[in-house]
C-alpha cells in the first residue's frame, strides 16, 4: 500500500475497491438520499469533502496521537468537519440542507469516513490520505449517482427537476414507478451494480465460506 | 518516543489542544454564517406562509418571488386571551410591533406568556405567548380574504412549527405549511410533503356546536373535517391533531376567530 501511486489510490476505490459495492460501507445514506439527483449530488460532495479532509487532518497528526484516545480524536475531527459542512449548507443551500435533514449529520456515523481514517490515514502520509479520501468519496458518489439517476428518472420522470419522461399526472404518458421513490428500490439497484461489477472483476467474488460435500451413500448403521 | 506520546500528560494535552482547535473552527464558522442562515430561515418561514395560503406554487414561483408576494399580507398582532387585535397604543406600551415581534422568544418570557396547566396544554407546548402575529389578506371591500395563523405543537421528537391559512369564514382550511420540525425523515417528516398537505384545503375545523371537529385519522380521512394520518407516524399525526385542537380552541385563536374573523 505504501508504494502505491497517487493515481492508484485515487482510482482504485471507484470500481476495484468500491466502498459501497465491495466494502459494503455507507449503504444507509445511499438508500436515504437518492430519491432525487440534486440532493444526491450535494450529499456526494459533502461526504467526499468530509472524507478527504478528515483523512488529511488525521494523517497529519497521526504520529502525535495517543493510541488510547485514537478513535475519540478521529470522531472529534470528523464531527467538527460535518458540523462545518452542515453550517455551510444551511447558509448557501438552505432548501437542500432541509431535504438532507439529518443525513448530513449522519455523515459522522458513515462507516466510510471512519473506516478510511482508521484503515488508511492512520498509516499513511497526508497527501496519499487526502487522495484516498477523495477516491473513496468518488467511489461512494459513483454508486449514489447511478442510484439517484435511476430513481429520479423512473420514480418521478425527471432529472435534476427537469422533466424527461412526462408523467401521467402532468398530462404525459409516463406512469411513475412509485417503488423507485421508496428505500427498497435502492437496494435492488445497488445489488445490480454489485452484480455487474463482480461480473467484470471476478476477484471481487468472495469464496464460499463452506462447500457442500457431494452426497455420499451412508455405510454405517442408523 | 512512543511511550512519551502515550503518557497520561500527553493524552490530556492532545485532547485539550484538539478540542480548542475544533471549537474555535466551529464557533467562528457558526458566527460568520449566522446572518445568512437567519435570512434563509426567514425566507423559508415567509414561503411557508405563502404555501399555507395556497399562493406559492413551486412549479411556477421561485424564492425570488417570495418577498414581493409576501407584501399582500398585513401582519397584525392579536391578544389571544381577549381575542382581538392590539391597538397601536397598546403595541407601543408593550414595545412590540408586528414586523419584529417574535412569538417563540415571547413564549419563554414570563411577562409575555402564560404557563399552561396540564388540562389546557393539549399540544404539549407548556407555555404560550400572550400575543401572536397573524397575517391577513383583505379583499377590495375591506373584508377578509384569508387569515394565516401560526401554530405549533409537540410531535414525536420536538415542537413542530407551522402556519395554518383559513378562508374568510374562519372555519374552512385554506392550507397548511410547516417551516420547522424535527420529526423522523420519511415518516413523521412527511408533514412537510406537499402531497400530504394537499388534502387539507377545504376541510372544516369546527362542528355545528362550535367545538373543534378537526381530526387526523387513519385510513383515508374522507370526512369533511378529517385528514389522513401519516403511515408509520402515529405520534406525529396525533401531535398535529393536538396542535390543531389547541390553537383553534379557546386557549388559542378560538376567541380571535370568533370576534374578529367570523364576528
Amino acid at each position: 500500500m505504501a508504494t502505491a501511486s497517487t493515481k492508484t489510490i485515487l482510482i482504485k476505490p471507484i470500481f476495484m475497491d468500491n466502498p459501497i459495492a465491495l466494502q459494503i460501507l455507507g449503504v444507509c445514506s445511499a438508500l436515504a438520499v437518492t430519491t432525487s439527483l440534486q440532493v444526491t449530488l450535494v450529499m456526494c460532495l459533502a461526504l467526499t469533502a468530509v472524507c478527504a479532509f478528515s483523512n488529511l487532518f488525521i494523517s497529519m497528526i497521526r504520529n502525535y496521537m495517543p493510541s488510547s484516545i485514537r478513535i475519540i480524536i478521529q470522531m472529534t475531527i470528523i464531527a467538527s468537519l460535518v458540523i462545518l459542512v452542515d453550517q455551510v449548507l444551511k447558509a448557501y443551500a438552505f432548501e437542500i440542507s432541509k431535504q438532507l435533514s439529518v443525513f448530513v449529520g449522519l455523515i459522522i456515523t458513515n462507516c466510510i469516513v471512519m473506516g478510511r481514517a482508521e484503515a488508511f490515514a492512520m498509516k499513511n502520509p497526508p497527501v496519499p490520505s487526502f487522495m484516498d479520501g477523495i477516491g473513496n468519496g468518488l467511489g461512494y458518489s459513483v454508486v449514489l449517482i447511478v442510484v439517484g439517476t435511476l430513481r429520479e428518472l423512473f420514480g418521478s420522470g425527471t432529472l435534476l427537476g427537469i422533466t424527461i419522461l412526462p408523467s401521467v399526472a402532468n398530462g404525459g404518458w409516463y406512469q411513475p414507478n412509485g417503488l423507485m421513490l421508496l428505500a427498497p428500490s435502492a437496494f435492488f439497484i445497488i445489488a445490480f451494480f454489485i452484480w455487474i461489477l463482480r461480473n467484470k472483476y471476478d476477484e471481487q467474488i468472495e469464496k464460499n465460506e463452506f462447500e457442500m460435500k457431494p452426497h455420499t451413500v451412508e455405510k454405517g448403521a442408523h | 518516543m512512543s511511550s512519551n506520546i502515550n503518557s497520561v500528560a500527553n493524552t490530556i494535552k492532545v485532547a485539550l489542544g484538539l478540542c480548542v482547535v475544533c471549537s474555535i473552527v466551529i464557533s467562528s464558522a457558526a458566527v460568520m454564517l449566522k446572518p445568512m442562515q437567519t435570512a434563509n430561515e426567514l425566507l423559508d418561514r415567509n414561503k411557508n406562509i405563502l404555501i399555507a395560503a395556497g399562493m406559492f406554487d413551486p412549479q411556477v414561483h421561485t424564492n425570488a418571488d417570495v418577498d414581493a408576494m409576501f407584501e399582500q399580507f398585513t401582519p397584525r398582532l392579536v391578544d389571544l386571551d381577549e381575542g382581538r387585535y392590539l391597538t397601536e397604543e397598546e403595541q407601543q406600551q408593550l414595545g412590540i410591533d408586528p414586523q419584529t415581534y417574535d412569538q417563540q422568544t415571547a413564549r419563554n418570557d414570563p411577562s409575555m406568556s402564560i404557563a399552561l396547566s396540564g388540562a389546557e396544554d393539549v399540544a404539549s407546548i407548556r407555555r404560550r405567548a400572550d400575543y401572536a402575529t397573524v397575517y391577513v389578506i383583505q379583499n377590495e371591500t375591506g373584508g377578509y380574504e384569508s387569515v394565516v395563523i401560526p401554530v405549533s405543537g409537540y410531535g414525536l421528537w420536538g415542537i413542530m412549527y407551522g402556519y395554518l391559512a383559513l378562508e374568510s369564514d374562519g372555519n374552512t382550511i385554506r392550507g397548511i405549511g410547516f417551516y420547522d420540525h424535527s420529526e423522523t425523515p420519511g415518516l413523521g417528516g412527511e408533514i412537510s410533503n406537499p402531497r400530504w398537505q394537499a388534502q387539507w384545503p377545504g376541510k372544516e375545523i369546527y362542528a355545528e356546536d362550535g367545538d373543534v371537529a378537526f381530526q387526523v385519522v387513519k385510513g383515508g380521512g374522507s370526512g369533511e373535517s378529517q385528514v389522513d394520518a401519516l403511515a408509520g407516524a402515529t405520534l406525529t399525526s396525533r401531535g398535529v391533531e393536538n396542535m390543531m385542537r389547541f390553537w383553534l380552541g379557546e386557549n388559542g385563536f378560538g376567541p380571535y376567530l370568533d370576534n374578529e374573523v367570523r364576528g
